[in-house]
């Protein structure tokens, strides 16, 4: 079914508000490029940013950029970088994870709040946003937040929209803090290292003075290569200097380190970021989680002794990607006993659709919060017509 | 005396005698105060032109307590007023007559500080600078750091989402808050977050942070704590006209660098501060900034360099790169007393809007001339890199009628910053100084869905409710 593409934002007001009067459930999106993650739901028709386009605001001195949320994301971050500028939490493309096609826009960026490994450092999409224009289940055009990087009036709805995978808005535009990109990022890297050492060394290099931007390990188990712990800093090429000798000082009991520069440094953040790493075999189902940095080791080792599984840390460890077996609960009862025994959530990204549907995609919340969640569906979308069901059944 | 509360619910107050007896049993008898004298005592907070006389303070010492008081208030139909130190300077904490305080204040412990994972878990009534002192002999530090962090709780901070000179490049409290143990207005203990970094539904925590004590009472907080950087050293710049200065600010940023602060006097707010602090500032320029940058000496004087460069078009009349700890202590004494130092010589209203930064010039012509215009003197203190305003509306609250003009231009400026694309209030809060100018902001739309959202926590509008949304339209769900 051709989808329906509003251009302006009262177009979208009214495909809703029609939507709401005949309950017929939309699906939001944006490029497609994530359709694939959460729960399969029943939707009679799409609903999609596609025709709202274009930097609407970008002042670099401000530290600001504003766009239509069906603006690609890749245009956004042409527009920064042609001003020395950059997205701070480095959005993650999951095309390749995900094998699909297509263009990930901004509004999805931060629908899905999609944070990369500078995450640790800058925070995520949800702590870089600070406007949002979006239509709720009624048809209401509603703004919150705005341009200016500080501002406390009212109740903060842009954190809401964050991660809310458009269950409560279709989001019209939003608009971003960006910080100049750094003049040289270097890595270094540690060799053969186990896990429970690797989160060690990464999370002494985090809590360092020396401002860590990314701090992975890639498990020798991984792809069969060597385990590689990867620290990342960025900044002036002066002040990166002194900082990898700081670091390489700091983490000499953990063996030799290799400082890496440039595009072999550059391809492999970016495949913890998008996690590409777990991108085959295609069919294997993936699994992100979310859990205090020095734990991760701890989480996986649970897992692992009930489960075949493959995995990288991003994060200083508290962040777990996991590739299992897709048959049966793809693994979630395991999964879901180490994260219920260490803290955090798991989210099962990639899985085929009669998967997705028996198990639960996003970790199963108390009865009280799950009491809010619904209620907050029904506050912006009474009729249930936005992406229902996509997060929780019913919401 | 502008602002309008609620008329008090005549039956709560008639029943205070029961109200009281029904409280004392749920906390310790030296928890639970009744005496006017005593109540006093939290009639008012830091927005102190307003005053309203409590039914009763709670102070409990466990989230049990705070629970089993939410249930009999909510049980009751008693209004609940949260509050920390009471330092809110747009009247969050202020109290209604036919309300209790809970104050969390006795709630002051740290319970956990785990700096592999970088986070400090707190009892919420604890103070902000207590939590950076409770892990600086590790070298780490909690980053918002508003002036008030002397006195100030995270528990008023997660509310107000505070922030501080710092934010430019830590955030404010919601970037630095992992989670929260929040007892809801039924007496429900909810756990949001925890020590990992993301929600794994709705980002309850980004919400709850700045909701004004609106949606439940924190108890308990996890925060993320830092570790500092190696040093830190600010250069002072003084500048013969306020263009100057905002255009350096703009080609600092446009360079690529982000200091850790970046801080704007005016004349006036230089004077004041001078002459409380003796730090040195330069008494004959229009505009000065304060400039913060962290790292290694090495660092420190690689950046310090490359600003100071970056400044010269702009012909600072003033340029000064702290030499030691103890000049750089001075600097910073002189504007975290601004403030306190502007409360010696007069009385004051402090404004808290944002403007885009661009606008700065522009914005600052039109405050002066605002209060000009009401007869009033004005000093301008603020967050320069983040448009974060100060303007204190200097008045004297002897002269019968100079409190309404404050007020008057305080309103103007707020309306000014919103028209040029700004907001109310970057870090104060809206509380009850700035609700009935919530639709200068907002649409109907916008207030309604908020009010929604409030709506799923607090649908009797039992929780702070005199305070962020204007009386009249209010809806429930």
């Amino acid at each position: 079914m051709t989808p329906l593409t509003p251009t302006c934002e009262s177009d979208a007001c009214a495909i809703i508000a029609d939507a709401a009067a005949r309950r017929m459930p939309l699906a939001v999106a944006g490029g497609g490029t994530k359709a694939g993650i959460g729960r399969p739901a029943q939707t009679e028709a799409t609903l999609s940013s596609a025709a709202l386009t274009g930097v609407t605001l970008y002042e670099p001195a401000e530290l600001v950029i504003a766009a239509l949320a069906g603006t690609p994301l890749s245009e956004v971050v042409r527009a920064l970088a042609d001003r020395g500028q950059q997205l701070p939490f480095e959005p993650a493309d999951y095309r390749a994870l995900l094998g699909s096609s297509g263009k990930p826009t901004i509004g999805a960026v931060a629908a899905a709040n999609v944070s990369g490994p500078r995450r640790i450092m800058a925070g995520a999409a949800r702590d870089s946003l600070i406007g949002v224009r979006f239509v709720n289940g009624r048809g209401e055009a509603v703004k919150s937040g705005g341009s200016v990087m500080k501002n406390v009036t009212g109740l903060d709805l842009v954190k809401l929209m964050a991660g809310s995978w458009g269950t409560l808005g279709f989001v019209t535009e939003v608009t971003f803090k960006v910080l100049p990109r750094p003049e040289r990022s270097a890595t270094l890297a540690l060799a053969g290292l186990s896990d429970s050492r690797a989160v060690e060394a990464l999370c002494a290099a985090v809590a360092s003075p020396f401002e860590v931007t990314g701090a992975a390990h890639l498990p020798a188990a991984l792809d069969g290569g060597e385990a590689r712990t990867l620290i990342r800093i960025e900044g002036f090429s002066f002040s990166v200097d002194h900082r990898l000798g700081e670091l390489k000082r700091l983490l000499a009991g953990y063996g030799p380190a290799e400082a890496i520069d440039g595009e072999r440094a550059g391809a492999l953040w970016a495949a913890v970021r998008d996690a590409t790493l777990l991108a085959e075999p295609h069919d294997s189902a993936v699994w992100r989680v979310s859990t205090a940095p020095a734990k991760g080791p701890a989480l996986m080792a649970q897992v692992a002794r009930a489960l075949q599984a493959r995995w990288f840390y991003d994060w200083s460890g508290g962040l777990v990607w996991l590739a299992t077996d897709p048959a049966g609960d793809a693994g979630a009862a395991t999964i879901r006993g180490a994260v219920a025994t260490q803290g955090g959530h798991a989210t099962l990204v990639r899985a085929p659709a009669e998967v997705r549907a028996a198990v639960d995609v996003f970790e199963p919340q108390p009865a009280p919060l799950m009491r809010v969640t619904r209620d907050i569906k029904a506050a912006f979308d009474p009729a249930g017509v936005l992406n229902p069901g996509r997060m929780y059944a019913g919401v | 005396m502008s602002i309008a509360f609620p008329v008090p619910d005549q039956a709560i107050l008639a029943r205070r005698e029961e109200i009281l007896r029904g409280l004392a049993p749920l906390v310790a008898p030296e928890a639970l105060i009744v005496t006017e004298d005593e109540r006093r005592v939290f009639e008012t907070d830091g927005l102190t032109a307003y005053r309203k006389l409590p039914l009763a303070v709670v102070l409990p010492s466990t989230t049990e307590e705070v629970a089993a008081v939410m249930r009999f208030c909510r049980e009751n139909g008693v209004k609940v007023v949260p509050r920390g130190a009471g330092t809110s300077l747009s009247g969050g904490a202020i109290a209604q007559e036919d309300a209790i305080i809970l104050g969390v204040a006795k709630m002051n412990r740290v319970l956990e500080v785990d700096f592999a994972n970088r986070t400090a878990r707190v009892q919420s009534g604890i103070t902000n600078l207590a939590i950076s002192q409770a892990v600086a002999h590790e070298g780490f530090f909690y980053a918002p750091d508003p002036s008030s962090q002397l006195a100030c709780t995270i528990a008023g901070n997660i509310a107000m989402n505070s922030g501080g000179a710092h934010c430019l490049k830590y955030g404010v409290t919601t970037n630095n808050l992992l989670g929260v143990t929040m007892v809801l207005v039924d007496g429900t203990v909810v756990e949001i977050g925890g020590e990992h970094l993301d929600a794994p539904g709705y980002d309850l925590l980004g919400l709850v942070c700045g909701s004004e004590g609106q949606l439940g009472v924190v108890t308990e907080a996890v925060v993320r704590i830092l570790r500092a950087a190696e040093g830190a050293r600010p250069a002072l710049m003084g500048f013969d006209a306020v263009e100057d200065a905002g255009a350096c600010v703009a080609a600092i940023i446009g360079a690529g660098i982000i200091p850790v602060a970046m801080e704007y006097m005016d004349r006036p707010a230089i004077k004041i501060c001078e002459a409380f602090a003796h730090a040195g500032y330069p008494l004959d320029v229009e505009a000065m900034l304060i400039i913060e940058v962290e790292g290694s000496d090495e660092e420190c004087e690689d950046t310090l360099a490359r600003i100071v460069e970056i400044a010269q078009p702009f012909r600072p009349k003033t340029l000064r790169v702290s030499q030691s700890e103890a000049e750089s202590a001075a600097i910073w004494k002189g504007r975290k007393s601004a403030f306190g130092a502007t409360g010696r010589i007069s009385d004051y209203i402090c404004m808290d809007g944002t403007i885009p930064t661009g606008r700065l010039p522009y914005v600052l012509k039109r405050i002066d001339e605002i209060c000009k215009a009401e007869g009033l003197g004005v000093a301008n203190v603020f967050h320069a890199g983040d448009g974060n305003l100060h303007p204190l509306i200097l008045f004297d609250i002897n002269k019968p009628g100079e409190m309404e003009k404050a007020e008057a231009a305080g309103e103007e400026i707020l309306k000014l910053c919103v028209e040029v694309g700004g907001c109310l209030t970057g870090e104060h809060g809206v509380g009850i100084e700035k609700r009935d100018l919530m639709r200068c902001q907002f649409t109907e739309a916008d207030l309604k869905q908020q009010m929604r959202v409030r709506g799923v926590f607090d649908p009797g509008w039992l929780m702070n409710p005199a305070k962020v949304f204007p009386l009249e339209g209010r809806v429930a769900a």
